[in-house]
């Protein structure tokens, strides 16, 4: 761990004008993952900019009817926040089933958001890796990689994205909001992360000047038919093998609308609008999960440790999204799959 | 007489634990403490060529950075270097030479005014290395593996008998390499005293074995250091030799003439010590109905290229089965990587995992039930030197197990029982674990205001070993508890050997029992020469000490007050020290022994394990506190879950480096993998033993632990995983 100036400022354009001074600089909220990533010297800051301070820390109702959350919202908040609880209960769940105790209440929005891969080449600076250091070649196509990705890889880079939150906010279809010194603009969250490409060492596309102020939920939350299940090596306290959620509109038997987003399979959360439309109008049954699945799975490529999960992933998708359509969301205190 | 002994006494320690009174090894403070912090190795093997340290050296507060060029001098032979539980070999030597042996091996320690500037300081250190071409793959170096000494000679012909068998069993087990991951991180505190006197607060399980080891290393006078340990927040053996931190913290104190601290981050911790990675290989056979023919049991474990380091893992069915014709070896493996070490039941723990798992499927074989199978192959008798045991009460402990499990209701068909969809799997398996004990001195100092102060350097790793030395000594001077103070984890107390192999309550308790009779003899002494005493006749035999008197045995109403013997001896206190005899003329065999029951529940279509239900009945001679000896049941169990479910080092053997070397990724049980755990004692009197009749509890709730879930899993899915962790994927494999 190196050296590091700190600064604490307490608006967000004074926060923005210090990043964008300072290549080196980095933002810190909670410190979960940044700190740990300093402590393996994967990240050796010239300055923290310590923005827990920053006023963002709402949850507001959108004119729409929507809601934005501040950047700073802690994990634990949001989760028991009660028009999450009531609106968006996936979002809700999907937070639940991340970390420990201790690390929601610590963790932001914001940083949620931007946490990085864990892969374990990435942490450990006498391996060569891509992410870290461009060029250096990537450890894991040959090497561990039971934990990485089996879609949307490229020869540089296998890594996973390891949010749970994110999951459910890409299948709520949220928004991005981002400051930058030119003022502020908005992504949709599918073009928020990348995928690794031959630039890895980029996870998505904020800019290295921009802060993430909000996210913002549309109106819809389908409150009533949803679902996150993660799978992983113990029953809490790990990272995904493969997760999905799963949202769904139903017309009586039939799905009217369909939102299927996987964790845990790639550098992004993964949503593919053809197995979604694939699912609209179909029979909710097992027949059209597993078709929609399918879809979902089409190009997927396991590596030597990790092939299992392309499996695992298609028996995941067909469970949460029978447990969406039956009102019988995973919870996530019993650890009993329904 | 036992008011204390066989009662859940709760920790005499807890309170200074849980209000931070309780000082562990990096909270001893000392003026002008200066602070360490490590630069380890990034390659597995070959030499240092350069270390430049002159950036670190140029950081503000900074004080040093020693290295093997500039360390104090420490001793050239091998000898030197040899703890008194080291392995065969010649141990490594802390920042000796420019050779590097292991991957995450100390090459520099820098030294600074506080922990923070240490550890960026470090960061700055830059070390070129000339590269060896290594290997650190067990199954790579799998066919290099040599024999070491026999657990146990072969009887009959195993070979032969195991051809001829009606029903054989034959497969290879897997365990990985395991770490102990104690919650406390190793750290030593070296106090400067003036004069190159040292007193260092280490993090071990044997204050005298550091204290020797490093007057040994440093060539010092043994009067000039001590080694104190008062608490340890967990060591599960990896605190049984000396670790590197000890031997640097001295350098570093040594070379500056101050006092230093050195406390380890949990990665470098996975550069100690860890239970070594073994491949399982079992063959039985049997007859029809079962009675065993044939076990044939060959480990292969890795090892240091330095060290041969073995446990036994191979010999533990001479303790459970009959059966004429065995054929045991152990070998090991050559890796470049460090020494393994012992590990909670260490050979027992995965050995008798694969013997366990192997007569699950043995019994699936003979299409019998697996619980039948092992009183058809139960044995009175240890195999090997066919003699009694001190006691065995394991049909005890399958019985009560089984009856508290309802395990007459499993459905022997695999895959038959469920609730909704979850697969359910009852398994179960047979634990065995030795009854040791060791020479331990104890010293008694019992003062006239009715006070004791008990005292041996033996160490309380967290398994409450203060709380059950107060409750011996408080009934055998018939004191109350709250008058009974003990030192531990002290170099310069009286002599105790390293604290392990759950010897300890054996060897303590009878200990302190044998002191406290010279304290009776002495007081009965007194008695003699006191007016009209109601003992005059009485023999230290007819007397024992309760209530604060000694009393006559048979007549209760002849009694002195200590109070007043010690008066009238003129006696302000009473030193004793003394050892019980350890006797063992072999003509017994002494072991605990456990029966796991477990229950699993395993998602259908996903996957997902669960262990929700586990009994686990063992069998411990005489229980001294039945609260801290619970707790080491429990403690057990939940390690044999992590053991089957969830632990697994995972090293990439091109750069032969762990990569999972922290918490968050090395896996463990958390609160969610933890359902229903019953665990008991059954009675087990046993009058052979030793005097008090104890056992010693601290190993044997893990062994079995693993192999019951293992074969519950089968039970549940069909599907058997003999290369441990079970994992979602691994039940999946063709
Ligand atoms: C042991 C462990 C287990 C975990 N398990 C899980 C899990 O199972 N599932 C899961 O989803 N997560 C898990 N996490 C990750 C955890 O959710 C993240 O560490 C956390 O969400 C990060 O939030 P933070 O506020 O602490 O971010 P920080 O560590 O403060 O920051 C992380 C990064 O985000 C940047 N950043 C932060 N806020 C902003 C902002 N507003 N704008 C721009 N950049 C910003 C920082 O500069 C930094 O680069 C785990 C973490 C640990 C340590
Ligand atoms: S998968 Fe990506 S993060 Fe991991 S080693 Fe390869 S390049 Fe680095």
């Amino acid at each position: 761990m190196i050296n590091f100036q700190y600064a604490r400022p307490n608006e967000v354009a004074d926060a923005v004008r210090q990043i964008a001074a300072d290549p080196r600089a980095r933002f810190i909220a909670g410190g979960t993952n940044l700190l740990d990533l300093m402590k393996s010297d994967v990240e050796q800051p010239s300055r923290l900019i310590d923005i827990s301070r920053l006023p963002l820390k709402s949850v507001e109702e959108t004119p729409d009817g929507g809601l934005r959350i501040g950047a700073l919202v802690p994990n634990t908040d949001l989760a028991y926040h009660p028009l999450v609880e009531s609106r968006y209960p996936l979002l809700a769940s999907a937070i639940m089933a991340g970390a420990s105790q201790q690390l929601r209440n610590m963790a932001s929005t914001g940083g949620n958001l931007m946490q990085r891969t864990r892969c374990y080449y990435f942490y450990d600076i006498a391996t060569p890796c891509n992410k870290r250091e461009p060029g250096s070649g990537c450890s894991a196509i040959e090497g561990l990689n039971r934990m990485h990705a089996i879609l949307g890889t490229s020869e540089s880079c296998i890594a996973v994205y390891p949010s749970d939150m994110s999951i459910a906010l890409a299948a709520l279809e949220a928004t991005v909001r981002v400051m930058g010194p030119g003022g502020e603009r908005t992504m949709a969250f599918a073009d928020f992360h990348r995928l690794p490409g031959d630039t890895p060492e980029r996870d998505n596309n904020l800019e290295p000047n921009e802060i993430i102020t909000a996210i913002e939920l549309p109106p819809q939350g389908f409150a009533k038919n949803h679902s996150y299940l993660k799978i992983r090596d113990r029953l809490s306290y790990a990272f995904a093998l493969v997760s999905v959620a799963a949202a769904l509109e139903m017309d009586g038997e039939a799905v009217k609308e369909a939102r299927l987003a996987l964790g845990g399979v790639a550098h992004k959360p993964w949503r593919v609008e053809a197995a979604e439309a694939a699912l609209a109008g179909q029979p909710a049954n097992e027949a059209s999960f597993a078709k929609a699945a399918d879809i979902v799975l089409s190009g997927a490529k396991g590596f030597e440790h990790n092939a299992f999960k392309i499996d695992l992933a298609r028996r995941a998708i067909i469970r949460t999204l029978t447990q969406a359509a039956n009102g019988t969301p995973q919870s996530q205190s019993s650890k009993k799959i329904r | 007489m036992a008011a204390y002994i066989g009662t859940p006494t709760s920790r005499i320690d807890g309170h200074a634990k849980v209000t931070g009174a309780a000082k562990y090894a990096a909270e001893f403070n000392a003026p002008g403490l200066a602070h360490a912090s490590l630069v380890t190795s990034t390659i597995t093997k070959g030499r240092i060529a350069k270390i430049d340290a002159s950036e670190a050296m140029r950081v503000a507060g900074v004080i040093d950075v020693i290295t093997h060029k500039n360390r104090p001098t420490m001793a050239s032979r091998d000898k030197a270097y040899k703890d008194d539980v080291a392995a065969e070999g010649s141990p490594y030597r802390p920042l000796y030479d420019d050779e590097i042996k292991f991957n995450g091996q100390p090459v520099a320690v820098v030294v600074a005014a506080d922990a923070d500037i240490a550890r960026f300081a470090a960061s700055l250190v830059r070390v070129e290395y000339i590269e060896d071409p290594f290997v650190t793959d067990l199954l790579e170096q799998r066919d290099t593996a040599h024999e070491v000494e026999r657990p146990s000679r072969p009887r009959g012909d195993a070979e032969a008998a195991f051809a001829a068998a009606e029903v054989r069993h034959e497969a290879d087990y897997f365990i990985p390499t395991e770490y102990h991951n104690p919650m406390e991180l190793f750290a030593t505190t070296v106090t400067w005293e003036g004069d190159g006197k040292l007193t260092v607060y280490d993090k071990t399980q044997g204050v005298q074995n550091v204290q020797r080891y490093l007057v040994s290393v440093f060539g010092m006078k043994p009067d000039d250091l001590k080694v104190v340990s008062p608490y340890v927040g967990g060591a599960f053996g990896s605190g049984l030799r000396p670790q590197f931190q000890v031997a640097l913290a001295v350098i570093a104190a040594r070379a500056l003439e101050r006092s230093v601290r050195l406390v380890l981050t949990r990665p470098q911790m996975y550069g100690l010590s860890y239970r070594p990675a073994t491949i399982e290989h079992l063959a039985l056979g049997a007859k029809a109905l079962g009675p065993l023919e044939a076990v044939m049991h060959e480990a292969i474990a890795q090892t240091s290229e330095y060290e041969d380091f073995n446990r036994n893992d191979v010999a533990w069915a001479d303790q459970l089965y009959k059966c004429g014709n065995t054929r045991y070896s152990h070998k090991l493996a050559k890796l470049d990587v460090s020494t393994p070490s012992d590990m909670r039941a260490p050979g027992a723990a995965s050995g008798v995992y694969a013997l366990e798992c192997a007569m699950d499927e043995l019994a699936v074989a003979l299409k019998m039930d697996p619980l039948q199978l092992r009183f058809v192959t139960y044995s009175d008798r240890e195999q090997n030197a066919d003699r009694p045991y001190s006691s065995k009460k394991l049909r005890e402990c399958y019985r009560q197990g089984a009856a508290a499990f309802g395990w007459e209701k499993r459905n022997p068909e695999p895959r038959s029982m469920r609730d909704g969809s979850e697969l359910v799997g009852w398994g179960m398996a047979t634990g065995v674990w030795e009854a040791l004990q060791m020479p331990l001195t104890v010293r008694i100092v019992m003062t006239a205001n009715g006070h004791a102060e008990v005292s041996s350097a033996t160490s309380d790793i967290g398994t409450g070993t203060y709380t059950i030395m107060a409750q011996v000594a408080a009934d055998m001077l018939g004191l109350p508890i709250d008058n009974v103070s003990i030192k531990l984890g002290d170099s310069t107390l009286s002599e105790s050997p390293v604290e392990g192999g759950s010897w300890l309550a054996a060897s303590v308790a009878n200990s302190i029992a044998t002191t406290a009779e010279a304290i009776r003899k002495t007081l009965l002494g007194v008695t003699k020469t006191m007016p009209d005493s109601p003992l005059a006749d009485a023999k230290p035999k007819d007397v024992m000490l309760a209530d604060g008197k000694i009393v006559s045995k048979k007549d209760a109403s002849r009694a002195i007050p200590i109070a007043d013997v010690m008066r009238a001896g003129k006696l302000d206190r009473i030193d004793q020290k003394a050892a019980a005899p350890v006797k063992d003329d072999g003509k017994y065999a002494r072991n605990t022994h456990s029966a796991v029951f477990v229950e699993v529940r395993v998602d259908e279509q996903i996957g997902v394990i669960r262990v929700t239900r586990v009994v686990s009945a063992a069998a411990a001679g005489r229980i001294l506190n039945t609260k801290t000896a619970h707790s080491q049941l429990l403690g057990g169990v939940v390690w044999g879950i992590g053991m089957a479910l969830h632990e697994e080092t995972l090293t990439d053997h091109r750069f032969g480096r762990i990569m999972n070397a922290n918490l968050g990724e090395y896996h463990m049980p958390v609160n969610a993998d933890i359902y229903d755990i019953n665990c008991f004692f059954v009675d087990e009197p046993d009058a052979t033993i030793n005097p008090m009749g104890i056992k010693g509890v601290g190993e044997i709730g893990i062994v079995g632990v693993a192999a019951a879930i293992a074969n519950a899993v089968y039970h549940a899915t069909g599907k058997r995983v003999r290369d441990l962790p079970i994992t979602i994927d691994k039940l999946r494999r063709d």
